[in-house]
């Protein structure tokens, strides 16, 4: 009872802030409902119990993607423009576009409920108290069998910063 | 009627929620007013290193000043500047002392003042939810409508963030002797190896002290919010209750940072030398009764000194109140019916001690110390505390390496690693030192005559 | 060029504009206006920045213009002595000295022996009160918030010996045409002795808390350069000249008073930077205390008022006097057409001279910086303005 008091809270913020973050008009306003969108989202991350994926969550994509956002947002004066530029004219396709999309969403999950073990791909779902802690079991994993992605991915940012500092300089 | 409020009851004491729910509730309600004496506190402190008094006429030895600071503040006119964004001026001080309180919930006062018990990634949530403070500075600063406002929060913002790394990797120095990233389990494991992680990786401690300045924004690192700073800071345009929050914020922030760093390096809630039993360890339980009642005896000293009535009767209330929580500190050690309190109580008293120590250790640098430029500060963040934070934790790694898996004793182990990262720091403050008796050359190049 | 002040109510009242240049960059002028917790009194710096580096830099003075000097012509030369005081209102003693010896020269009387030590000795005095002023204020800038109060205990103790001596603290009036009015009490070289030998140790206080740090150092070192070419050229005298490697002190050049009696040495920066302005006056402070201590042993007895009668009429005629005040030269020139009122004094203001030198050590530092040169100036507005 409690647990869906809690989800459908969490729920009912992230959706509506995600609507709420593609209508207004100020890039701020938009960026500060983007954030509790994502706030929102972290807080199933931990009703689900993967404790792990909520912290980093909110470390990366709120305290360090959305700070970075808000930098740009801030630096770069958007409002200006932002507010002369309202409601583009594919309007109408962006909305039929996503209609189709959330029904086919929709009908996925609403077939899944209905035929019990040929629904979407979800392997078994564990009891929350037989999860090992969840950074060593996400550390265990990174470290064992997807060590070649993990460092494939690092190797990935580290080109992509040392590019950003190379392109920085450049001005100054 | 009775017998559904009466079921209701049950249901809330035996419900695992509710306990937490009343600390958090306990926490949010006096949280304010902790803060307010520890401003006191550090007016009391500032005043004692510049050789006087401090705040001395509100109630006896200036004990009443919080109360009278918070009514004024409450009093003030709430001024919002003319084209400012009104919804993001009134969020962005709320958000800044919701993160603030909110990073306290997993921090273990003592072991059984814990609002969120079983959290298994304890110090990465307090980490998350400091770095949400930021939001509350640059929107503070967004807000006020004020291009320097702005550029004053935004740099406010960048030196957090430089300087969240360097405390990261410091944490995780800690974090990789302690084995795990529970609170409860952190402090378990400094009263398993008997030692606190301080005397292991004291590199780290001093990395994190120094970055934890940083992202406090207090002195030396307080440029962004300095009077004589010509860009003025994010604080600029909020006044009164506002402005408070935004002060509140600051010194929540600080307590969080010091219950951090004492969980992880100073031992949590353990008592000193917490593996010696005996007589020397029933000596070193009675010192906090010990403690408190010599304040009860100070208090009631002066109380007869005080000029009016009222203060006298406050003297002799704290006097009271030092009493009862000595007899509460005591209890445990002599009486053997109450020796189920003792961690509890006495655990919170050390932890609340060694959170006091490193708080008065900010002080004592922010009075001492002038304030770095802002340039400066950000070299200081990524030229040598990232560098040596990084070398400190690989050192920290291969020495738990080579004492798990080659039985190298731990200590020698980690000795190697303190020297190899100081000769990291030492070459790096030489090149800086290079570097600025460089630019210096270059800045005063001029011959003189005479 | 219109000036948009955005957060003028604040007390770091700043506003911006920015405006074209042909190139097409942006010059942004950043207004530190009079009200400012940093620029010692009601001074208004107009700087031209570019991006965060100072390009130039405008001081607009006369907010505290009063019109001294044409008040001088309407008031007796007794008159006048006590208007002085409020030019460089935390050195009084100082200027004081300098009015009084200049109609001494004019009225060619010379003050009694006894007289002249103990100007010497207050002056002296004077100077350490002035300078501590100047490192409190300064540190408080750079962002050090307790030598504020040191330097302000010590100087409580020189304003008691004044207070004693002639009743006030601040604007002292100590010295009367021709000599002294109120002789040395019976305390004083008491007073004086003990507080030389409580003063030394706290200079060592002072220099523990800044000297050797690495934060102090890096925020004045290579801040704020001006070269001795510079320095003449420009006319700045006192500390900021001697810092620069120009060792010119009046008091040795041209002695007045009784310094020809005492023996003191003049220190003498290398680079002319912020930091070396500072070990200047720190070590200056001790020179004064030297000075103060040979001075106590030597007062000689004796009138201390010389017989100038009660109204003065010097001849026609003018004089330029010139001393050392703590903050750099600070001549009177004074003319005289034979009447009770002098005819013309013009006053020359050593802090007025010395920040013609600011815009030139601004250049290329960052708006951090420029806090701490104006303090390293050592101005004080009152003296700026008259």
């Amino acid at each position: 009872m409690l647990d869906k008091v809690i989800f459908y809270f969490f729920a009912a913020i992230a959706v509506g802030s995600a609507l709420l973050m593609i209508t207004r008009k100020s890039a701020v306003h938009s960026a500060i409902f983007l954030t509790t969108t994502l706030l929102a989202t972290a807080g199933i991350f931990l009703q689900l119990r993967a404790e792990f994926l909520f912290i980093v969550q909110i470390i990366l994509y709120v305290g360090g993607i959305m700070v970075l956002f808000i930098f740009v947002i801030m630096l770069v004066n958007l409002d200006v423009a932002a507010q002369q530029i309202q409601y583009s004219r594919q309007k109408w396709v962006a909305l039929v576009l996503s209609l189709a999309l959330a029904g086919q969403v929709g009908a996925m999950i609403w077939r899944a409920g209905k035929l019990p073990g040929q629904g979407m791909l979800v392997r078994g779902v564990a009891a929350a108290e037989s999860l090992p802690p969840n950074a060593e079991a996400v550390a265990q994993s990174l470290f064992g069998p997807y060590m070649l992605s993990f460092e494939i991915a690092s190797l990935l940012l580290l080109v992509a910063m040392i590019g950003a500092v190379v392109m920085a300089k450049k001005k100054v | 009627m009775m017998n559904h409020l009466y079921e209701l009851l049950k249901i809330v004491l035996a419900s695992p929620y509710t306990l937490p729910v009343i600390y958090g509730i306990v926490i949010v309600a006096v949280l304010p007013l902790v803060a307010g004496y520890v401003v006191l506190v550090e007016r009391k402190v500032m005043a004692d290193m510049q050789a006087r008094l401090g705040p001395m006429r509100v109630g006896p030895h200036g004990l009443l000043q919080p109360i009278a600071d918070a009514i004024k503040l409450l009093l003030k006119e709430d001024i919002i500047p003319e084209k400012a964004d009104v919804w993001i001026f009134w969020l962005a001080p709320l958000i800044s002392v919701t993160a603030g309180m909110l990073a306290l919930a997993p921090v273990g006062i003592g072991p059984a003042f814990q609002i969120a018990k079983d959290i298994d990634v304890g110090i990465l949530f307090i980490a998350g939810i400091s770095s949400l403070g930021i939001f509350g500075i640059v929107l503070g600063g967004w807000a006020s409508n004020s291009h320097y406002s702005l550029m004053g929060a935004l740099r406010s913002a960048a030196q957090l963030v430089s300087y969240e790394t360097a405390a990261g990797m410091a944490l995780v120095s800690g974090l990789l002797l302690g084995g795990s990233l529970q609170i409860r389990a952190l402090v378990e494991e400094q009263a398993k190896q008997g030692v606190w992680f301080v005397a292991l990786a004291p590199i780290a401690f001093f990395i994190y002290l120094v970055a934890s300045i940083a992202e406090t924004n207090r002195a030396p690192f307080d440029l962004p919010e300095a009077e004589s700073e010509l860009v003025a800071g994010y604080m600029t345009e909020y006044s009164g209750f506002r402005w408070s929050l935004y002060f509140l914020a600051e010194y929540a922030n600080m307590m969080v940072v010091g219950s951090v760093a004492t969980t992880i390096f100073l031992g949590g809630w353990l008592r000193p030398f917490s593996s010696v039993g005996g007589a020397a360890g029933r000596a070193i339980d009675t010192v906090p009764g010990a403690l408190l009642l010599g304040v009860a005896a100070y208090c009631l000293y002066r109380a007869p000194k005080q000029p009016v009535t009222v203060q006298k009767l406050v003297m002799v209330a704290v006097a009271g109140l030092c009493a009862v929580v000595a007899a509460a500190l005591l209890a445990p050690v002599f009486v053997a019916q109450a020796l189920w309190m003792m961690p509890a109580i006495h655990g919170a008293f050390w932890f609340l001690l060694k959170v006091g120590g490193y708080i008065y250790l900010f002080m004592w640098l922010r009075f001492t110390l002038p304030r770095y430029r802002f340039d400066q500060l950000m070299r200081l963040g990524w030229y040598f505390l990232i560098p040596v934070s990084i070398v400190n934790v690989m050192g920290i790694g291969i020495a738990l390496v080579l004492h798990w898996e080659r039985g190298m004793n731990l200590a020698l182990a980690l000795g190697l690693t303190t020297l190899m990262t100081l000769a990291v720091a030492a070459v790096l403050v030489r090149a800086e030192l290079k570097r600025e008796e460089q630019l210096r050359q270059a800045a005063s190049g001029d011959a003189y005559a005479g | 060029m219109a000036e948009t002040t955005q957060n003028g109510t604040g007390p770091a009242g700043g506003g911006s504009s920015a405006q074209q240049t042909l190139l097409g960059a942006d010059e942004l002028i950043l207004n530190m206006g009079p009200q400012h917790p940093s620029t010692h009194g009601v001074l208004r710096v107009k700087l031209k920045l570019d991006g965060e580096r100072v390009a130039g830099s405008e001081c607009v003075i006369g907010y505290l213009h009063r019109g001294v000097e044409k008040i001088a012509e309407h008031r007796t030369y007794q008159q006048f002595a006590p208007y002085v005081d409020r030019m460089d209102y935390v050195a009084a003693v100082s200027n004081g000295l300098g009015y009084c010896e200049a109609v001494e020269k004019l009225m060619g009387v010379e003050a009694p022996p006894r007289a002249k030590v103990i100007r010497t000795l207050l002056t002296e005095l004077q100077r350490i009160a002035s300078h501590l002023l100047w490192l409190a204020t300064h540190a408080l800038d750079i962002g050090a918030l307790t030598p504020l109060f040191y330097c302000f205990r010590e100087r409580e103790e020189i304003l008691k010996i004044l207070e004693k001596y002639c009743g006030a603290r601040l604007t002292t009036h100590a010295f009367r045409i021709g000599g002294l009015q109120y002789d040395a009490y019976d305390t004083l070289e008491k007073d004086v002795e003990r507080f030389c030998a409580d003063f030394l140790k706290r200079i060592v206080e002072y220099e523990d808390l800044l000297t050797g740090n690495r934060i102090w150092l890096g925020r004045t070192r290579g801040v704020g350069v001006l070269s001795a070419e510079d320095a003449i050229a420009m006319g700045v005298t006192g500390p900021v000249l001697r810092a620069s490697g120009v060792p010119w002190d009046i008091r040795k050049a041209m002695p007045y008073a009784a310094y020809d009696q005492f023996e003191f040495d003049i220190p003498v920066g290398k680079n002319g930077d912020t930091f070396d302005r500072y070990v200047v006056r720190m070590e200056e402070m001790r020179q004064s205390v030297r000075i103060c201590r040979q001075a106590i042993g030597k007062i000689p007895a004796g009138p201390i008022l010389a017989k100038v009668g009660k109204v003065l009429k010097p001849p026609v005629g003018e004089v330029y006097h010139a001393i050392e005040a703590p903050k750099g030269e600070l001549g009177y020139y004074i003319v005289s057409d034979g009447t009770v009122q002098p005819y013309r004094v013009r006053i020359r203001p050593p802090s007025f001279i010395n920040l013609q030198a600011f815009d030139k050590m601004a250049r290329g530092h960052l708006v951090a910086d420029v806090v701490a040169i104006i303090g390293t100036l050592d101005i004080v507005l009152g003296e700026v303005d008259r």
